[in-house]
């Protein structure tokens, strides 16, 4: 027994020293600046800004690599903090929100074929989708699973929404859309146009209730000239010339278009 | 010589279902009233169009000039005008693609310059035939459309010693080739002696699955007044008429891993659609512009081989194949085991359509997707040699990293493994993902 602790005991002594000095003589210095970046970023691991996680992007701002104002999520707020501890001036963060740029849900989209199969976008896109529409969205929430901070979810309807106040721009449903449905547009602006279908409009209109016809009335009722004509085919917006005055949704005859300030007035976004 | 071979690494046993459609001799389909001509027929680059709406072209009339080094000329199935160049739905592609619209005016009238390059072949040189074969727009009709020139011309380091002709259509239900080596043995054997003489290859071997006992007969006899042409008899077991598996099969070689190709061991293979092809241009100017497809599965009212002009709509096919019998369960386009489950059936044919199957509502019920039990019964069914499962199971969760490291691009898409599994995974639709995932991610990083 005394024996056993002894040798124990000595053997234990023996090896604890040796670490000891093995970690005193192979210290790596880390930058102490790492860690304390890492505390204030927001540790989703969302790679919004293109590093491996939030540990990459600290270890790339504390070396001068990335702006302090890398972290879409984290927003003003983060950035100020990670210009505070870096010591230096810092751009605001134009804070962004993931936009669904297809209202064509299961009522309003025209259905041509029943899907058996691997329940994934991807996997479905390969097939060219259920619906008629081989611009829109799948509807198997491939970016509703991809959102690191459960800010989506699919409606009855088989449309991915966006919870607004959960979204933080990371992009990660952007990335997942496999039809580039998804976008990222300033939380400011408020008007969308939810159609991505370069298809002519009698085109789109046996497909989809609500989708872009082309006829140009949003182009011509714009006060600002913020909407030009996408391949003659589709409306889009200009959000750095958007005003957010919404004409244009009140005159859009396929109600594609979407003022979200009045959605919002009236009841909660849906 | 006759040699006749049964090994076989992997594969699968599947009732053929030859019996609905090898009967029924090929038959002109007729010229439908709009013929969709995609500029994506074929691997590599989308042809260029070189005509204009409103403009009247002729039967071989060329409407579209090769894009690239790899790419394929594009020809007028019929006489009429050019409607549109315009986006279509692209059936294989799976999104809209740039195509051109003919209406046909009914006359079908020939284009004045088609005209024969030689009778025989003592008349035209291995220079000529590949530049023919660019000319005419020839593409490998087995299903891949390869363009035929590129192939013919393989890089000077690669020593080719052997060129096999590949009519073993393995996969169940399709009987095109089958009906062309019956009925046109002699061009067949033909469009081989050119493929062999254009890539100065001096050993063919003609591969046939036993299954299709009259077309060897035919083929045989058509050979018995050549020398230097073998014949490889094969017993019919699923992928057969893979070109890996083949090759392997019949020369005991092993192709390499991708990008590695028969050509890295020595061998080249075509299908004998594209030596079918090839004579025809040969022998009478047509370029490629119609093909053979099967109309078949137990959902249509008469199955039957057609040969359609390229462009001709999926429904005017099966209307003229009788048409549906009841509701349709699913049109695939291909066979039951490669194909693609179609969401519209107003799609042309492509020069890789070999043939369109209609399953009833009954056969095309979807059982459940189980777990896997890991029973390893894919494994043993890969012909490539893979772990279908793990891929599989990597790709489920979004792990393409692990699914290649899985060997996931060696995948032929053959199906063997979602066939034979028991808990009714779709292993090769993960794996198909898998794959886009990488190829894409690859591409980004060059």
């Amino acid at each position: 027994m005394l024996t056993a602790l002894v040798t124990l005991g000595a053997a234990g002594l023996v090896f604890g020293s040796f670490l000891a000095l093995a970690a005193q003589k192979f210290r790596v210095e880390e930058d102490p600046k790492i860690a304390e970046i890492l505390a204030v970023l927001p540790g989703a691991n969302c790679g919004a800004c293109g590093f491996p996680g939030c540990a990459g992007l600290a270890a790339a701002i504390a070396k001068g690599e990335a702006p302090c104002n890398a972290c879409v999520p984290g927003g003003d707020g983060v950035a100020e903090k990670l210009a505070s501890i870096m010591g230096m001036a810092c751009d605001a963060v134009e804070p962004m929100i993931a936009v669904v740029y297809c209202q064509g849900d299961d009522d309003r989209a025209e259905i041509v074929a029943e899907y058996h199969g691997v329940m994934d976008c991807k996997a479905l896109d390969q097939l060219g989708g259920s619906k008629g529409c081989p611009y829109g969205c799948l509807g198997l929430g491939t970016c509703v699973r991809a959102c690191p901070f459960d800010a989506m979810y699919m409606s009855p309807k088989g449309l991915p929404v966006v919870i607004e106040k959960k979204c933080t721009g990371c992009g990660a449903c952007v990335r997942a859309c496999p039809r580039g449905v998804i976008d990222l547009a300033p939380v400011s602006k408020r008007v969308h146009i939810l159609c991505k279908s370069y298809d002519k409009g009698p085109q789109v209109r046996k497909y989809c209730k609500v989708g872009c016809i082309a006829c140009r009335i949003c182009v011509r009722s714009c006060p600002q000239k913020a909407i030009s004509m996408d391949r003659d085919t589709l409306a889009k917006i200009d959000y750095s010339l958007c005003d957010n005055c919404g004409i244009c949704a009140t005159k859009c005859p396929a109600k594609t278009i979407v003022d979200r300030r009045r959605s919002e007035a009236g009841k909660q976004v849906s | 010589m006759i040699t006749v071979i049964k090994k076989m690494i992997g594969g699968v046993p599947v009732p053929g279902k030859k019996e609905l459609s090898e009967k029924s001799p090929i038959e002109f389909a007729g010229i439908p009233g709009e013929l969709v001509l995609f500029m994506s027929q074929h691997i590599g680059a989308p042809s260029v169009a070189s005509v204009k709406p409103k403009d009247q072209v002729k039967r071989g009339q060329i409407i579209a000039e090769p894009g690239g080094f790899v790419s394929a000329a594009l020809h007028a199935p019929t006489s009429g005008v050019i409607k549109a160049i315009e986006p279509r739905y692209h059936p294989v592609l799976a999104r809209m693609s740039e195509a051109i619209v003919l209406e046909p005016d009914g006359k079908h009238e020939p284009a004045e310059n088609m005209s024969p390059t030689a009778s025989d072949l003592d008349g035209i040189l291995p220079e000529q035939i590949r530049k023919l074969a660019r000319e005419a727009g020839i593409v490998g009709l087995g299903g891949a459309a390869f363009p035929t020139s590129v192939k013919l011309a393989p890089p000077e380091d690669k020593h080719i010693d052997t060129y096999l002709l590949n009519g073993s259509e393995c996969e169940p239900y399709l009987t095109a080739d089958h009906r062309v080596m019956l009925e046109q043995a002699d061009k067949v054997l033909f469009g081989f002696r050119a493929l062999m003489k254009a890539s100065g290859v001096k050993r063919g071997i003609m591969c046939i699955e036993d299954n299709k006992p009259d077309a060897i007969e035919a083929i045989k006899q058509a050979m018995s007044s050549y020398d230097g042409l073998e014949l490889a008899v094969l017993s019919a077991r699923y992928p057969r008429g893979g070109e890996k598996q083949l090759v392997h099969a019949v020369l005991g070689r092993e192709v390499p891993p991708p990008p590695g190709l028969p050509y890295d061991v020595g061998v080249l293979v075509s299908n004998v659609g594209t030596a079918y092809a090839l004579a025809e241009a040969i022998l009478t100017g047509l370029p490629l512009v119609e093909r053979v497809v099967t109309v078949t599965g137990e959902g249509v009212a008469k199955p039957s081989n057609f040969k359609a002009l390229l462009g001709t709509p999926l429904s005017y096919l099966i209307e003229r194949a009788g048409g549906f019998t009841g509701t349709p369960g699913k049109v695939i386009l291909g066979g039951p085991m490669m194909g693609r489950a179609l969401k519209s059936i107003d799609v042309p044919v492509l020069k890789g359509t070999s043939g369109i199957l209609v399953l009833t509502k009954e056969q095309a019920v979807e059982e459940p997707i189980l777990p896997c039990v890991k029973c390893g019964k894919c494994i043993d069914a890969c012909p490539m040699g893979l772990q279908p499962l793990w891929i599989s199971a990597h790709a489920e969760r979004g792990l393409m990293e692990e699914a290649e490291s899985f060997r996931a691009m060696d995948c032929i898409e053959c199906g063997c493994c979602s066939y034979i599994c028991p808990a009714k995974r779709p292993l090769v639709q993960w794996i198909k993902m898998a794959k886009a995932d990488i190829t894409s991610r690859r591409k980004a990083q060059r």
